[in-house]
């Protein structure tokens, strides 16, 4: 979709709030540390899923299938098989990208809602799975004592290192994001989600270019799963329900699906907005709505719209005025 | 030896044939095209040649291979763009980046060049935005390359997708209705752009109800009734065939008719005249079987 993206002084403050932010984390500590990590990892998960939903327009209400694969894999090897940690996450990865080649091939023929139903479908069956595997995933239960992040038997110290982590791999994530969207790839996935059919008499192999969107998300997704298990130290089929669907596709049109930046601000914001609602108590759901409501209502392509549709209000106010 | 080979292809919907047994050719350099009343089979005719449909039965050569029921895209890649009836832009690209996603075919890299940016894939990227200003700027369309497509007036989305289609580098370009729900001066500049195109050395096979537009472009002219082809030859020796007098006249009132040759406008009832298309690309009343069959 369009290249809609902060620019100028409304770009320079977001980052700069970003950054004040996370630094007051590291100097505060406690729980604004637990708030921005888990940020980090939704905003990983849903810039993956807009590769596929946001730059290939494409729908999948299963991510949370790959996530889950990332973080079971990484805990049930760490934990029950004594893997390292780089061993194990990379191996989730992989696990989850060959399982979207072999979903993807024949369900991404399915064209809207058929394809949001198939990947719905994809994602209870993982989730079931997680629950009736017992000796492996030890069901509802869940997989407890999961190492943290680290190397060669050194591991991360504390939060804030792992916190570091964390963004470490958002920073490399989203900068993949950008590279791929501004790039013959890019520009195929743009025209597939504009129209099929003119992107197939262009000569763009959609099959394929679908299928390459799916397994990046996939990719995106297990690593958010497999960081979650390791951050977390506990995974169970509840963690990679279908409640991590409807967050990140809140985060993605919150944030503004089909820019670079929309994903991460929008796990930003809906991270943060439960925790600035806790002084309303019994109000904090109704007040976190609300603010989802206005936010959809003046922003409908998402914060990250929010300065370039600012602009065009003022360049058409200039034009009323001029003429 | 000509361009685009078809023989014999048939295609049937159910028990209708909507192309039955049609065979011509295309010769390289000129503007061709394929007329009809509505419902003759010309849009499924496009989509045989395009790979959009697959003939039951018939074989398409293109520049001396057989592409008979390839897949679109490879199609593409052999040189055969086209555009469709219904316009079919990337509505919320500008007209710049429309053009440049249609330049999909003049690069080759894939994931890792675009991760490393490589010299290459930064080459072909700014190909692509140096293509995409130099087709804008040939079809009249340079003053509007940053507003998005779904923005521009109906006349100005017809020439952006044929500025897409030749970001493709086509050798034989389809036009599918190029003309439709434009003005008379949108018309003319239409007409100008093709010759253009053709001066590109491109050729050109369309589909159009403006009979004035396309007897005044086109040196062939292939004409379609009922699936069946009933004429072939040039603009003179078309309008003076009795079976396409037949076929325009048989049981539609005389007054469609006029002194200067066949005016498909009062032929086909109801059908893809100026007011039969809206800016949103639906048409009114189209007769034609399952005219976008791949279109769920």
């Amino acid at each position: 979709m369009a290249g809609f993206k902060l620019s100028g002084i409304a770009a320079t403050l977001c980052w700069l709030a970003g950054a004040v932010l996370v630094g007051y984390a590291f100097v505060s500590g406690g729980y604004l540390v637990t708030v921005l990590g888990f940020a980090a990892l939704y905003a990983i998960f849903v810039t993956g899923l807009n590769f596929f939903m946001g730059y290939t327009g494409q729908v999948s209400f299963g991510q949370n299938a790959f996530a889950a694969i990332g973080g079971y894999t990484s805990a049930v090897l760490t934990t029950a098989f004594k893997w390292p940690v780089f061993a194990a996450m990379p191996l989730g990865i992989a696990a989850a990208a060959l399982l979207a080649l072999l979903i993807g091939y024949p369900t991404l023929r399915l064209r809207g809602h058929y394809l949001a139903m198939a990947t719905l479908a994809l994602g209870m069956i993982v989730q079931e799975i997680a629950v009736q595997w017992d000796s492996v995933t030890m069901g509802y239960t869940g997989i407890a004592a999961i190492p943290p992040l680290g190397a060669f038997g050194w591991e991360l110290p504390h939060e804030r290192a792992q916190l570091a982590a964390l963004l470490a791999a958002l920073a490399l994530a989203v900068w993949i994001s950008s590279r791929l969207k501004h790039s013959r790839i890019g520009h195929a996935l743009a025209a597939i989600a504009g129209s099929e059919d003119a992107a197939r008499a262009l000569g763009i192999d959609v099959a394929r270019y679908k299928l390459i969107a799916f397994v990046i998300a996939a990719v995106y997704a297990a690593l958010a799963g497999s960081l979650f298990a390791h951050t977390v130290g506990f995974v169970s089929p509840e963690v990679f329900g279908l409640h991590m669907v409807v967050l990140g596709f809140t985060m993605l049109y919150v944030g503004g699906i089909g820019s670079v930046y929309g994903p991460l601000i929008g796990a930003l914001i809906i991270s943060l907005l439960p925790e600035t609602f806790r002084s309303f108590k019994d109000y904090q759901d109704l007040a976190y709505g609300a603010a989802l409501i206005v936010i959809l209502i003046y922003a409908p392509k998402g914060l990250s719209s929010l300065a370039t549709l600012w602009r065009a209000r003022r360049a058409a106010a200039v034009k009323r005025e001029g003429a | 030896m000509s361009l685009l080979q078809v023989e014999a292809v048939t295609r049937r919907f159910g028990g209708l044939s909507a192309v039955d047994n049609v065979s011509f050719g295309i010769e390289p350099g000129q503007v061709s095209a394929i007329i009809g009343p509505n419902g003759a089979g010309k849009t499924t005719l496009f989509n045989l040649v395009s790979g959009f449909l697959a003939p039951d039965s018939g074989r398409i050569h293109f520049d001396g291979s057989d592409i008979t029921a390839r897949a679109p895209h490879l199609i593409a890649a052999r040189g055969i763009v086209r555009t469709f009836q219904l316009v079919q832009l990337f509505p919320d690209l500008t007209a710049h980046q429309n053009v440049e996603a249609g330049c999909h075919l003049r690069g080759g890299g894939g994931v890792w060049a675009a991760l490393a940016r490589t010299a290459k894939a930064r080459r072909e990227l700014d190909e692509a935005a140096e293509a995409a200003r130099d087709l804008l700027s040939f079809v009249g369309l340079d003053a509007r390359a940053d507003v998005p497509a779904s923005a521009l007036p109906y006349g100005q989305q017809r020439l952006l997708e044929v500025a897409r289609a030749l970001a493709a580098a086509p050798k034989l370009l389809l036009l599918d209705e190029p003309a439709a729900g434009l003005n008379a001066v949108e018309t003319e500049h239409l007409a100008q752009v093709i010759r253009a195109i053709i001066g590109r050395g491109i050729t050109v096979l369309l589909i159009e109800h403006d009979m004035h537009f396309v007897m005044k472009l086109a040196a062939h002219i292939v004409v379609l009734d009922f699936g069946r082809k009933i004429a072939e030859g040039t603009p003179d020796q078309v309008q003076n065939s009795p079976a396409v007098l037949e076929a325009y006249l048989g049981g539609v009132d005389a007054g469609g008719v006029e002194a200067g040759g066949v005016d498909a406008g009062g032929v086909d009832a109801g059908g893809v005249d100026a007011g039969g298309v809206d800016a949103n690309g639906v048409a009114a009343g189209s007769a034609e079987p399952a005219p976008e069959a791949t279109r769920a």
